[in-house]
């Protein structure tokens, strides 16, 4: 009785998922949770892709950039992925030595990415820097280095997000690295007295910013563009470090195992493509990987300048992370 | 006794042990199925022990608080009859039933650095409260677990038959008098099974821990797994810490049951007791003013989740019905399959009189509470991924483990119900020839009934909430309210999130109140 | 006069409840009628479960509103549950005594001599489920014994028993009731019990008590009510 009403709710549960399109070839693209979602790139990314692909897209979403390498390295060689769209540069050493991405055989053109590009396996579709974001309406004396703020008075709190469960988190610790190397754990030292707490995820974090708890959350310089331009709110800014900035370069690579290997390839042409890049900075609110014909959108500030762009080698990430957490946690245990 | 002894094999049982077999593949065998995926040996790291000390220290102290606050309110509660009194039962329940980030979210906006306390504190000159850190996961979790540990506790009492507080008047007991002779012998009998259940709760718990703990330190054993998972895709560690989970399940289960004493139980009801002893003035404010606490602990984050998303509500566009209506088809699957689950273990366990096999079939019943949902929603996958779309199957893997997840809830509702039903009239049922379905709907269901109500809607409303364990399961053209929610969170739409998150709550709790009405209508 | 009741009425939602008679010391009345008339009803009133809507309730002279059940003068024995499933039958007889149960030694000896009057010697260490149905109510009559008041209230303890043991039962109520002089109020649909043991019987039926009349010429000529009852 049990099976036949387990299978029944099934049943009328999947009943309405099932595709109609059928006959057409679909092309699975793995990707993060938010770049598939209503407000993200996603729906829109589907459409135009669709319409020149004579293919039907199909987004599978894990949480976060990690999250979404875990899920591929556990299927393993059975995965159904054609593209896996949203690890980052801290990602992708592990990615690569997981032996499940194929070369995407591209040269990017009139490439955006500070740095420039060389990675064989993967290609970067959006960038940005992490930052502390603010509201200039609330925060007075505006931290400018991690030793200011360290030397801020310990009422002035920030919110971070936990390495272990959050890309921005892993992202903040590489940060830190980046800038003072050995020196590390004593600004993470002196940092401690103002972490608030420490969230499992970005939108925990900011959504305890935005509700007044903290003063300062760990986030992205482009976050002030989507208040201006979705809210046409000013007040949002984000505190520019003397150290300069971490790099988040986001990627996406070509699974060796591809069901449809030049559906994949073409995928990964179109996500160079103007089309594609366009919507990136209003909907994923990042820098888009190329040069824009029409620039960035009003409201969106140029980036900080490349000689301010800190980041590790993936390689030197997955390297640096392991030693970097341990730090952490006990520059942050205390 | 010896009639039913020559039905060896009957349908009761055979309901129990498929049920059984179900709940212990998905708990237990899904650490097998995700150990036997490792590639690195099954150990634990350096970590992992101190993981393990914060999860006990923290449990602890959050069961102990729980359950020690949840005495005077369900006392309270107990002895006196007010208007309103349904409705605060039952807006009681809301906390328990809420998802994480809906609460964490309302407790903040009360009891945070820029919540309603510390604007009062700091417009009178104060500094601002600071909940982060131990106490701050203690807050969250007694948030969460006295209206589980009152609504527990309440149940004892009102088992209690009238005539004894009658007789108590009477006798001219005073109200420590009555403490002594009725009240503790109910503490005994209800208490370390609330005690233990909560204890788990807070065991597994791990965005809460995180965000109110302050920072690594307040890092639980299933943050540990999350970890494993997503940071080092450990999965041999993972395994490890789902077992040292699962150790600290078995050890609580069994010290609760060694604690609690089982007493005969009477089964006539008495919802709410007139009572004597305590009609003096001192008495009746300290009830007036502990409840008045009590509920403003508890509900003025919920107002203020209610004030917040009565904002965000009409910035929701259509698909948000379309993801409730599926919030709402998999919390009722997840209902019914918790119920079914909980009946066949629970006439499984009454049906056989023998200690051994009756408390083998109630504690794999309670196997899934120390279960890892991480590890639950992995296993599956790696079970599942190789058959099917995960995708597709997104809907149904939500409602079933879910029901998992709720079924130590509806079996500790259920089962003393079925018990004292087959202790009553379980002879003279046996005299007539009762079995089967007759003996089902006769003797077990209106004993049951109330009970039962409890635990679907209960089932119902913690099914609408969860969203952890399936994450990997997740339909992205399918969403379920929950789901909707963290992405419109993550896409920086934090106004209608919280349109959402009202959303949430208010069908989590019309659903809770639907079953818990049901249950209770017609006695 | 032991109890009074001057123009008494009760209300519980559509039921009403009237009485206007009283008791006179040492009177043995039983209270005979349908069940759903109220007799239980009126022995929650006069124990002080309930306060009367309107007139006056009194034992001994003294009018009763607002004296707590434990204050009045009253022993109530219930159909069931008159015991305490988790105390011994002597902790249980001892709450009558001192519901904090701290016993002198003489008053553990009065404990277990009122166990010997009801004939349940040297049980005391038993537990309530180790005893028979009558045991029990035997209990529950030893700690109204115990409890010496003038006004015993027995809400039909006895109907779960079988006829012969019933008898016994009401014949050492009536012993019982001989040496202490106490006053019995006794609900019961059997008449025979009535005629067993009670001097008076009193007709609760349609929200009304009758005055009680005596109860050979009651039975003899039953007025319509209970030839109704009686069939």
């Amino acid at each position: 009785m049990f099976r036949i009403s387990l299978m029944a709710a099934g049943l009328a549960l999947t009943l309405a998922g099932a595709s109609m399109a059928a006959e057409k070839p679909v092309l699975n693209v793995y990707t993060y949770d938010s770049f598939a979602s209503d407000w993200g790139p996603g729906p829109k990314v589907e459409k135009a892709f669709e319409a020149i692909c004579d293919c039907d897209l199909k987004f599978t979403t894990a949480g976060d950039g990690a999250a979404l390498l875990a899920r591929v390295q556990l299927e393993g060689k059975r995965s159904r992925a054609d593209v896996v769209l949203g690890l980052d540069t801290n990602l992708t050493a592990r990615a690569a030595a997981s032996g499940l991405f194929a070369p995407h055989g591209i040269t990017p053109e009139n490439l955006a990415v500070p740095g420039g590009w060389n990675d064989p396996l993967f290609l970067p579709f959006d960038w940005g820097y992490f930052a502390f974001v603010y509201d200039k309406t609330k925060l007075g004396t505006v931290p400018h280095s991690f030793r200011e703020l360290a030397a801020a008075p310990d009422s002035l709190k920030i919110v971070i997000e936990d390495p272990r469960s959050s890309t921005p988190g892993l992202g903040l610790l590489l940060w830190v690295k980046a800038a003072y190397g050995d020196k590390a754990p004593e600004i993470w030292k002196g940092l401690a007295p103002h972490i608030l707490t420490v969230t499992k995820g970005w939108s925990e974090a900011y959504g305890m910013f935005l509700k007044g708890e903290a003063d300062m959350v760990l986030s992205y310089t482009t976050s002030p563009a989507y208040h201006l331009i979705a809210e046409n709110d000013n007040s949002k800014a984000a505190a520019i470090f003397d150290e300069g900035h971490y790099m988040q370069i986001e990627v996406a690579g070509k699974m060796a195992t591809a069901p449809h290997p030049d559906l994949a390839d073409k995928f990964l042409k179109f996500m160079m493509s103007e089309k594609f890049q366009s919507l990136i900075p209003t909907t994923n609110w990042m820098y888009p990987a190329v040069r824009l014909k029409e620039g960035l959108p009003k409201g969106f500030a140029a980036p900080i300048p490349a000689d301010k762009a800190l980041i590790l080698s993936p390689e030197q990430a997955l390297v640096a992370r392991d030693a970097a957490l341990a730090e952490w946690q006990s520059a942050l245990s205390k | 006794m010896a009639e039913r002894a020559e039905q060896v094999i009957t349908p009761a049982l055979v309901a129990g042990l498929g049920a059984a077999a179900l709940v212990a593949a998905l708990s237990l065998g899904t650490v097998a199925v995700v150990a036997g995926a490792a590639v690195s040996p099954m150990r634990l790291g350096a970590g992992d022990w101190a993981a393990l000390k914060f999860t006990l220290s923290q449990a602890l102290v959050s069961a102990a608080l729980s359950c020690a606050l949840a005495v005077p309110v369900a006392r309270a509660l107990a002895r006196r009859s007010f208007a309103g009194r349904g409705l605060l039962v039952t807006l009681l329940g809301a906390p328990f039933i809420l998802p994480v980030i809906v609460a964490v979210l309302g407790l903040l906006a009360v009891y945070g650095r820029g919540g309603l306390v510390s604007a009062v504190l700091v417009h009178f000159g104060y500094a601002p409260l600071s909940i982060y850190g131990f106490r701050g996961v203690v807050l969250a979790h007694v948030f969460f677990n006295l209206p589980l540990a009152t609504r527990l506790l309440l149940q004892g009492w009102q088992r209690v038959p009238a005539e004894h507080f009658r007789l108590a008047a009477q006798l001219g007991m005073t109200t420590r008098d009555i403490n002594r002779v009725i009240e503790r012998p109910i503490l005994r009998a209800v208490l370390p099974g609330a005690f233990a259940t909560i204890f788990l709760l807070c065991v597994t718990s791990f965005a809460v821990a995180l965000t109110l703990g302050g920072g690594p330190r307040a890092t639980t054993i299933e943050l540990a797994i999350y970890q494993a998972f997503r940071f080092d895709f450990d999965m041999g560690r993972a395994a490890a810490l789902a077992l040292m989970q699962f150790a600290i399940g078995a050890l609580a289960a069994v010290l609760a049951w060694r604690m609690a004493q089982t007493r005969a139980q009477d089964p006539q009801l008495a919802p709410e007791v007139h009572r004597w002893d305590c009609a003096g003035f001192p008495s009746r404010v300290a009830d007036s003013l502990g409840l008045l606490l009590v509920a403003l602990f508890l509900l003025l984050p919920l107002a203020m989740v209610l004030i917040d998303g009565l904002r965000g509500i009409a910035l929701l566009d259509g698909r948000v019905w379309l993801a409730l209506g599926r919030s709402v088809l998999v919390a009722l699957a997840s209902a019914v399959l918790t119920l079914l689950l909980a009946l066949a273990l629970g006439l499984a366990a009454v049906s056989r009189r023998q200690g051994a096999i009756a408390g083998g079939f109630e504690s794999i019943g309670f196997l899934s509470i120390a279960a890892s949902p991480m590890v639950i929603g992995t296993g599956l996958f790696i079970i599942l991924y190789p058959l099917v779309d995960p995708a597709s199957m997104a809907l149904p893997v939500t409602a079933l483990v879910n029901a998992a997840m709720s079924l130590p809830f509806a079996l500790r509702a259920t089962l003393p119900a079925l018990r004292q039903a087959e202790a009553t009239h379980g002879r003279l049922a046996d005299s007539l020839g009762l079995g089967g379905g007759m003996r089902f709907r006769l003797l077990h269901w209106p004993f049951i009934r109330p009970a039962a109500g409890f635990a679907t809607g209960l089932a119902a409303a913690l099914s609408m909430g969860d969203l952890g364990v399936v994450a990997l399961f997740a339909d992205p053209d399918a969403a379920t309210l929950p789901l909707y929610l963290y992405r419109l969170m993550g896409s920086y739409q934090m106004t209608a999130a919280s349109g959402a998150a009202l959303l949430l709550v208010a069908a989590s709790l019309a659903l809770f109140a639907v079953f818990d009405r049901w249950g209770r209508a017609a006695r | 006069m032991i109890l009074q009741l001057d123009k008494m009425t009760v209300r519980q939602g559509d039921f009403s409840l009237s009485a206007d008679w009283s008791v006179k010391r040492g009177t043995r009345l039983a209270l005979i009628g349908p069940s759903g008339g109220g007799k239980s009803t009126l022995l929650s009133l006069i124990a002080g479960f309930f306060e009367p809507d309107e007139g006056r309730l009194l034992i001994e002279g003294r009018d009763m509103r607002g004296v707590a059940p434990g204050r009045r003068p009253v022993s109530l024995l219930f159909q069931e549950n008159n015991l305490f499933p988790h105390l011994s039958v002597a902790r249980n007889v001892g709450l009558g005594i001192r519901p904090d149960l701290r016993l002198t030694r003489e008053q553990h000896e009065a404990v277990e001599r009122s166990l010997q009057e009801v004939g349940l010697e040297g049980m005391g260490a038993r537990m309530p489920a180790q005893l028979s149905g009558g045991q029990r109510q035997r209990v529950a009559l030893a700690r109204a014994l115990l409890r010496d008041k003038p006004l015993l209230l027995l809400d039909e303890p006895f109907a779960a028993l079988g006829p012969a043991l019933r008898a016994e039962m009401l014949d050492l109520v009536a012993g019982l009731l001989e040496r202490t002089g106490a006053t019995l109020l006794m609900v019961t649909h059997d008449p025979r019990d009535a005629e067993r043991i009670a001097d008076q019987t009193a007709l609760v039926s349609d929200g009304k008590v009758t005055p009680p009349m005596p109860t050979a010429r009651l039975l003899a000529d039953p007025p319509a009510a209970l030839r109704a009852y009686l069939g």
